[in-house]
């Protein structure tokens, strides 16, 4: 039982992956600055994907101003909100979400995870991280061009973000058009690389069953990323030229102010199906490497296997598959032929079926556990609460007619935040907090740790439960004031009011962690290789933090599946990846 | 135990929160009750779902907390445990989705004898047509928008002389009379929307959308604009004023028909160069 | 719209054969041990990892295409578009780039054989038509506006203008690995030491063939008969 006996048909050689040719560094540029190293290149895109992220946590302090005091900060007027939400939204979800999750920890873990020495292709991995700065820069750069950055939504919906009447339509509309096309470009790179690896490079043993979920989550996205991400760059593209060039595929004829502008006969309905095309697979961009972290988060804090791995890969797969044909269901009240709405309400709610899942095989992997409240387990379970409450809100606008009065209402705003704002950025913390010891060889402060979760999740909870219920009310999102309107109470101002300080503390809480994330750097306790007993492979390098090259003389073997925690029989709680077998001792 | 206990106070609080909020949908105007009965349904059953997942979490928590010496069990899968739950989950989208689709199709299949009127948005402010004695409307385009047809009714076709021009954003409406209300835009996407009718939806320049509703209670709306179209988005207003037949039929008599407003209209702009 | 549809048709399929030939439905997948799979460390022994990376790259492209060729259509019902008649030089560019895909698949099997002067002739025939191909794609963009068909007004010109300078991008990308190939040839005197890399441009070189096939076949105003086959594969 303890020995497998390999079947002849799957006997193959067992040869040794073929050495790649690493790039070595000969100065200190090239070590850290141009570096082709997946690691260093992991930092640099985390480190620009928050930095930019702290400019959107900011303009969020502007949005929950307006909305609590409208009109008492004086500079802030439609045109700064608009800008505000527009920036705000872009930022959050493609230059920091999108980057930190796939640039960041892909680039740091995959290659560490399948028992790779680097990226398979480092030198197109180093441009991609280039080309994503350039891009956030580019976006930086429209606060500075007349006019500033464009007010046009994050959604970019034509006409209105190329007429007049938005804020940036001038020269903030194009900045925005040729960031996102080098985004895309740069994120293209990335991608390969994401993708390839995983086919190509894995260490020898490493099925594809025996893949932790975080590479599986991640290389999911990267997949969905490459198809999806094309809609972005085309919708992009003609947007660019109908702006620049004059063209009309998005513009119809149009009255503006009075006055009649050359376009005639575009769709902007077509323009909001390659929007969306790419807009709902990004959500899953987003969420599956965080399924895939906490997945791992969660098992190894708990001492227990992942309950189902199966099942949870196979929902990774549908889900990524699903993804790509529910669009539409942003779409609902569009005005696009409603016999669609049919169609997308039912893949909607089909998606819903294997996330359901793997909520659920979360929670059981809970069951009879062995759990540690450490503070990546406490983020863990901060998504598990926030991601319940934000799919569940998920399903009423999924189904086409209860969204009919719910869309365009802060509903839709709070759902979101929930789901693919608040839920994924517990990750991203969480697991900042489990890997630092891998990455900088010490631990961070538990204390600070517990204190920066506990007010950001029920502070985050605060500020978005109740928001959904502003929406049932029937506030519509993206106005700058509400102005005298006879259905709204006065009492949801207060609650504004509430939400808006909610917001402000949550956000100034997050210095502690920065704290705790440059102090730890120097006076964090020393880690070990292993602090948390992790059986998955990126745990069992020869040194802390990982050298380049990451596996010293020989590449790891990988023996068995990543979650053996707690195995009856194992003389030890945990068994590495990559710890060979012993006769009798223990049996799966 | 902390975490278990806040966590248990994050989900009851939940509950505790919807029961005791002040803040719920308007009341209903129009026939689109029923939406609010989807609704209501798929609360009980994301409810349902949301305290059982969450209470056995906090239970998890609780229960199988570190404790010296405990060891965690080992159990890779349990097919049957999670094809049970693939189908309870399934049959809960069902029983969900169903009457949503069923509703749905009632929304987009307007009435027979509905009448239809027409809403025209322009950045920042609703403009309404409404048939005239032919019960008919003209054809329209925003090419013909000029300085006496704001709207772009076609002044060639037979049908439009008598339509009603209404511009000052204030629609009447006869109480229990099923409308389908034709949706224009002159320049960007906008989106009509009433609260407390539930119906909604987007103005796309270029194509005509619409919805279908009966206003079933005498009185006066808001129409809000529920697509961001610019700097004056939340400025963009018009009212909606539910009237008996009577009432209705008064209003409707005092308003314009587009001949009128366009000699009226002319004549001004004669004046002016003058 | 059934153009994507084959397109993820067929990018599923792919993708379905690969996990389930990888075993995700298998019941052994808790089995501890040295199990081999498929090969050495790699899914696919046959397939270079550059060959790999430039395969997922070409479903990114042809995402990007099968979606622009979505949006031809779904723009072309509106009543102001008019296809317009187009130059005839874009037969002689079409004639060009059906060379170039030629020569480079030529220049493939000499490098197999090691056949370096052939190679080195069949790489400059492909760099030479590539070439010869983009000009002459500015030469009918330059006659059509000299005929008053400009980017703007008519929407079909847009998506000429559009459709053939996304096209000549990619072609323009293939050139530097192409020029890159042929610096490498003159400096490496074995053939199959290149052959790789040869084989990695012959590839691309296809695939911008298919994709100007399909594009070219819009602008003459056979997409309908292209839609007709596309909802037929998905039938």
């Amino acid at each position: 039982m303890s020995d497998i006996t390999i079947k002849p048909d799957e006997q193959v050689p067992p040869a040794e992956v073929p050495e790649m040719e690493l790039f070595h560094s000969h100065s200190w540029w090239t070590t850290y600055v141009f570096s082709q190293d997946a690691k260093v290149i992991a930092i640099q895109y985390a480190a620009t994907a928050i930095s930019i992220g702290v400019l959107a946590l900011i303009l969020s302090w502007i949005i929950r101003i307006q909305l609590a005091f409208p009109g008492a900060v004086s500079f802030i007027d439609s045109q700064v909100y608009y800008q505000s939400v527009t920036m705000h939204g872009m930022i959050m979800v493609v230059y920091m979400l999108t980057a930190i999750l796939l640039g960041g920890f892909g680039n740091y873990l995959i290659p560490l995870m399948v028992g790779a020495r680097d990226m398979v292709f480092p030198f197109v991995n180093m441009l991609s991280y280039w080309i994503y700065l350039l891009a956030t820069l580019v976006l930086a750069t429209s606060y500075l061009v007349p006019g500033g950055p464009t007010g046009a939504g994050w959604t970019l919906y034509p006409p209105q973000s190329i007429l007049t009447g938005t804020p940036g339509y001038d020269y903030g509309i194009i900045m925005m058009l040729v960031s996102l096309i080098l985004f895309i470009v740069g994120f293209t790179m990335g991608g390969l690389n994401y993708v390839v690896t995983v086919l190509q490079a894995r260490a020898r043993g490493m099925t594809l069953m025996r893949m932790p979920l975080t590479v599986w989550g991640i290389f999911t996205a990267a997949v969905l990323a490459l198809l999806a991400f094309p809609g972005l760059f085309v919708a992009c593209v003609m947007l660019l030229l109908d702006r620049l060039a004059g063209t009309s595929f998005f513009m119809p004829a149009i009255v503006e102010f009075g006055e009649h502008k050359n376009y005639n006969g575009g769709s902007p309905i077509l323009f909001q199906h390659l929007f969306w095309f790419f807009g709902h697979p990004e959500v899953y961009i987003v969420a599956l490497p965080a399924f895939g972290v906490v997945s791992d988060i969660i098992s190894v804090h708990a001492r227990k296997n992942i309950f189902g791995y199966r099942m949870m890969v196979w929902a990774i797969v549908a889900i990524g598959v699903l993804s790509l044909v529910v669009w539409g269901h942003h779409m609902y009240v569009s005005g696009m032929d409603p016999t669609f709405g049919f169609f997308f309400a039912i893949t909607t709610l089909a998606i819903a079926v294997p996330t359901a899942l793997k909520v659920y095989n979360w929670v059981l992997t809970l069951w009879r556990a062995d759990i540690h409240f450490t503070t990546p387990m406490l983020f863990a379970l901060g998504f598990l609460v926030t991601f319940l409450n934000g799919g569940i809100t998920g399903l009423y606008l999924g189904n086409v007619i209860v969204d009919v009065p719910l869309s365009a209402t802060l509903f839709v705003v709070a759902h979101f935040h929930m789901v693919m704002g608040i839920a994924p950025v517990l990750v991203i913390f969480g697991a900042i907090y489990h890997w630092y010891p891998k990455i900088t060889g010490r631990m961070m402060n538990e204390t600070l740790g517990k204190i920066h979760f506990w007010i950001t999740f029920v502070g985050a909870y605060a500020i978005f439960f109740p928001m959904h219920y502003l929406g049932l009310l029937g506030i519509p999102r993206r106005f700058y004031e509400m102005g005298q309107t006879a259905f709204v109470p006065d009492s949801a101002h207060t609650l504004n009011i509430f939400i808006t300080v909610m917001a402000l503390v949550v956000g100034f809480v997050q210095f502690i962690f920065f704290y705790n994330l440059f102090h730890s750097l120097k006076n964090g306790k020393p880690s070990g290789g292993n602090p948390w007993r992790a059986a998955s492979l990126e745990w069992q390098t020869p040194e802390t933090p990982p050298g380049h090259g990451n596996w010293g003389e020989t590449l790891p073997v990988v023996y068995r599946w990543p979650y053996a925690y707690s195995v009856p029989g194992a003389n030890q709680d945990y068994l590495p990846q990559n710890m060979p077998p012993i006769k009798g001792e223990h049996i799966i | 135990m902390f975490a278990a206990v806040m966590i248990l106070l994050v989900v009851s609080g939940s509950f505790v929160f919807h029961f005791m909020s002040p803040w719920r949908a308007t009341p209903v105007a129009s026939n689109w009750g029923s939406i609010d009965e989807t609704m209501a349904l798929t609360f009980i059953i994301t409810g349902a779902g949301f305290l059982a997942v969450g209470l056995f979490l906090v239970y998890c928590l609780w229960r199988f907390r570190h404790k010296p010496g405990s060891k965690a069990d080992y159990e890779p899968e349990n097919a049957r445990l999670e094809l049970i739950l693939t189908f309870i989950t399934t049959l809960a989208v069902v029983i969900l989705l169903a009457p949503g689709l069923l509703v749905w199709g009632q929304f987009v299949t307007p009435p027979e004898n509905a009448t239809q009127i027409e809403a025209v948005g322009v950045q920042w402010s609703w403009s309404f047509r409404l048939p005239g004695a032919d019960y008919q409307l003209g054809t329209s385009d925003v090419r013909m928008i000029d300085a006496t047809n704001s709207l772009g009714v076609n002044p060639s076709d037979p049908r439009s002389a008598d339509d009603l021009i209404v511009t000052d954003g204030e629609l009447h409406l006869p109480v229990n009379k099923a409308v389908k209300v034709l949706l224009r835009s002159v320049d960007v996407l906008h989106d009509f929307y009433i609260p407390q009718v539930r119906a909604k939806m987007d103005l796309v320049p270029g194509i005509v959308s619409y919805l279908w509703f009966t206003p079933t209670n005498i009185g006066e709306y808001e129409i809000l604009c529920a697509a961001y179209c610019g700097n004056g988005h939340p400025q963009m207003r018009g009212k909606l004023i539910v009237d008996s037949d009577e009432d209705y039929e008064k209003w409707l008599h005092a308003q314009q028909t587009f001949e009128q407003t366009r000699k009226a209209q002319q004549k001004t702009i004669k004046v002016g160069v003058n | 719209m059934s153009f994507m549809g084959v397109f993820f048709l067929f990018i599923y399929s792919v993708m379905g054969l690969y996990l389930w030939q990888q075993g995700i439905l298998r019941s052994d997948w808790l089995k501890e041990g040295d199990v081999a799979y498929a090969s050495s460390g790699s899914d696919f022994p046959s397939l270079s990892p550059q060959k790999v990376g430039l395969l997922v790259f070409l479903s990114t492209a042809g995402c990007v295409f099968s979606l622009l060729i979505a949006a031809y259509f779904m723009r072309q019902g509106s009543p102001d578009w008019q296809l317009p008649e187009m130059p005839s030089i874009l037969w002689l560019n079409y004639f060009l780039l059906v060379v170039s895909s030629c020569s480079i698949q030529a220049a493939y099997y000499s490098a197999l054989k090691n056949h370096d002067i052939q190679l080195k002739n069949w790489l400059l025939v492909t760099g030479a038509s590539s070439l010869l191909f983009l000009m002459g794609q500015l030469v009918a963009a330059n006659e059509l506006q000299n005929l008053g068909v400009y980017t703007y007004g008519n929407p079909a010109a847009s998506f000429f203008y559009l459709f053939t300078t996304l096209h000549a991008l990619h072609l323009v990308g293939g050139l530097v690995a192409l020029f890159r190939t042929i610096r490498k040839s003159y400096r490496q005197a074995l053939g199959n030491l290149i052959a790789p890399s040869v084989e990695l441009c012959a590839i691309y070189w296809h695939f911008l063939l298919f994709i100007w096939t399909l594009l070219f076949m819009l602008l003459l105003g056979k997409g309908d008969a292209l839609g007709v086959i596309c909802r037929r594969v998905l039938a």
